[in-house]
């Protein structure tokens, strides 16, 4: 699957090569083609981080997660039988609250203990003429879901989301 | 997909034959070009479906097939409750009864010409559109679910349009046996302050001009003439829809081993019809349908009360209202019998043909309409199912996609589409030009392929081909 978007940790955009570099000391998301929706993908040197990246993966693909303020902070529960529904309940629970409180996140702290999630996230109500919204997220589904420690000791976090 | 070991019917149906843990073939509609332009992922997906219980007959994959999530989008499949058949809430997916309507101005597209950049203001002001959007209709505890119960018929109660709208809608405006005690909170939540809205991503309201009649008699019978303006709506069953998706998906993956069911993909979560949970599931399901129906029908409404001020002459007579993501009991000859299934069409369009007794009096002779979207700059088609019936009476739903979202926005710049496309008389007014370039209009398949592939395989007849004036974007 061909990697289409890049971000380092703090959320500036870089290519592939400046990504793989930075991959040993930073955290990034990406986006991975699907054919009517999209992919998403988080890293991270733990399973906490890769999943606050995903849900960085999640805000880029409604704006650039740069724009989104840290304003206002939301707490979020989840738990699942296993790493990978685990995955798909906390960026439902992300979509949730983006579209109940009609907010946009751009920061997470992720806590996991037995497949239980407790996390923060950050944003701010929607602002459509300065985060210029492109696609709400419908939910996360379960193709190319995985969530992983790779050979180089990096976790991964990934699944299509249906906009 | 390799068409080499596709056994080849003629020259648009192919087959996927039965093998290993597959219960039935699957079947392919389409063109060579088609068929050889579809992701092997579609294969991989509608062979998946083919292994799960009680499916009957084949799995059938529209001309618009694409890689979809468990099932591919433009996939249809039935399932037998006598035998052990499943109710699948991935194959429904998020976007329940996600559909197209489409009204009769009754006139010329000239009229709408002289006013368009007035309309097109009017209407982008009066329907709220995009994301974090809301509606003007708030529902709170027993109305919301006297609006999940009763779907568009519940909305002319309320004023929302007129009775001769529900005989131009799949289930008369109302899916029965809906039961909104199966909906969760958060969905309920989810949707309170989302009635009248179109959202976003590949929703729109867009007012076409009728260049082409294809099929004089049907045209005649639908009201359709050439050079008229016609009006179309593309939307769901909003947040509620989506969170049904959510809950139900989940639940059913978690309890698919209890049920004995070896699911060949998670996506593909199921429970059998004749379940607890598969019950639910389709109560569920039935309201997030009749909340897709009172949306676009609060939506027809709103778009009503904007021509009304604006090209006064136009009536907006509702043609037909069709679903795509929905799994509805029907009778179809299976075996030289009548068999009561269950229907799942993702990304696909119901296309009762003539005669059939749920297609509207004034149109029973020439068969339902089947509202087929383009996507801003290219056509938009309306076909009428045909007899005999092939795909459980299924026919394509749109162009589909041929370009992911984020390879579109690598290409394509908003701002230069919405210019280009106003050069060339087509006005887009969206709150996000990240979202048109997303959903620019050569991101998608050759549509009028897809409608051809459509009838020269018996699915659907073109009757009338629609190109695009105004186009309101989520």
């Amino acid at each position: 699957m061909p990697i289409l978007r890049f971000s380092s940790a703090r959320g500036r955009a870089c290519t592939w090569r400046t990504a793989q570099l930075l991959l040993c000391t930073s955290i990034m998301w990406e986006h991975f083609a699907h054919a009517a929706d999209i992919g998403l993908r988080g890293r991270g040197a733990t399973r906490e981080q890769a999943f606050a990246e995903a849900g960085r993966a999640l805000t880029a693909v409604v704006t650039e997660v740069d724009r989104v303020a840290p304003r206002l902070a939301v707490p979020i529960r989840c738990d699942a039988p296993d790493d990978e529904l685990l995955l798909v309940a906390w960026l439902n629970a992300l979509v949730y609250e983006m579209a109940t409180r009609r907010m946009l996140f751009g920061r997470f702290d992720v806590r996991i203990a037995d497949h239980a999630l407790a996390a923060t996230a950050w944003g701010e109500p929607v602002d459509v003429a300065r985060h210029q919204p492109a696609v709400e997220p419908k939910g996360a589904t379960m193709t190319a879901l995985r969530v992983a420690r790779e050979p180089d000791e990096t976790w991964i976090a990934q699944t299509v989301l249906d906009v | 997909m390799n068409t080499t070991d596709l056994i080849h019917r003629d020259a648009t149906t192919w087959e996927i034959p039965q093998a290993g843990p597959m219960h039935v073939p699957v079947i392919l509609y389409g063109g060579e070009s088609l068929i050889a332009d579809m992701d092997e992922k579609v294969r991989e997906q509608a062979c998946n479906v083919a292994m799960l219980p009680g499916v009957v007959d084949a799995v059938h994959v529209m001309p618009d097939a694409h890689w979809g999530y468990g099932f591919p989008i433009g996939g249809v499949a039935a399932f037998d409750p006598a035998a052990g058949g499943v109710v699948s809430a991935g194959g429904v997916g998020f976007d329940i009864s996600c559909g197209v309507r489409c009204h009769l101005t009754g006139v010329p597209a000239e009229a709408i010409a002289g006013v368009a950049g007035r309309l097109a203001d009017a209407l982008f002001a009066a329907i709220p559109a995009g994301v974090g959007s809301t509606g003007r209709v708030h529902l709170r505890g027993g109305e919301l679910d006297d609006m999940l119960t009763g779907g568009a018929r519940w909305a002319v109660d309320r004023g929302f349009g007129t009775a001769t709208d529900l005989e131009r809608i799949e289930e008369h405006g109302q899916m029965l046996h809906a039961k909104p005690a199966a909906v969760s909170d958060q969905a309920k939540r989810r949707q309170r302050d989302e009635m009248g809205t179109l959202g976003s991503g590949n929703h729109y309201l867009e007012i076409d001009r009728v260049v082409e009649i294809c099929a004089e008699d049907a045209a005649v019978a639908f009201g359709l003439r050439r050079g008229d303006a016609v009006l179309l709506i593309h939307c769901g069953s909003r947040g509620l829809g989506h969170q049904i998706g959510t809950d139900y998906l989940r639940d059913m993956v978690v309890a698919a081993a209890g049920f004995g069911i070896r699911l060949p993909d998670r996506e593909l979560a199921c429970a059998p019809i004749e379940s607890e949970l598969g019950r639910a599931y389709l109560g569920a399901m039935r309201a997030a349908i009749n909340c897709a129906l009172a949306n676009r029908q609060i939506l027809s409404h709103l778009a009503r009360g904007v021509f009304a001020d604006v090209v006064p002459a136009a009536r907006l007579e509702l043609l037909f209202d069709v679903s795509h993501n929905t799994c509805k009991v029907e009778d179809h000859p299976q075996g030289g019998a009548m068999r009561r299934l269950f229907v799942h069409r993702k990304g696909a369009t119901r296309a009762f043909g003539p005669a059939h007794p749920d297609v509207p009096d004034a149109l029973r002779a020439v068969g339902q309409p089947v509202i087929i979207g383009g996507s801003m700059g290219t056509a938009s088609y309306v076909l009428a199912g045909m007899a005999p019936e092939r795909a459980f009476s299924s026919a394509c739903h749109g162009a589909g996609r041929a370009m992911s979202r984020h390879g579109a926005l690598h290409r394509w710049r908003g701002g230069e589409l919405v210019a280009e496309l106003a050069q060339r008389g087509i006005l887009i007014r969206s709150p996000s030009l990240r979202g048109v370039a997303e959903e620019a209009p050569g991101a998608y398949k050759d549509i009028g392929a897809v409608v051809d592939a459509a009838e020269a395989a018996g699915l659907a007849r073109k009757v009338a081909r629609l190109e695009p004036m105004i186009v309101v974007k989520g």
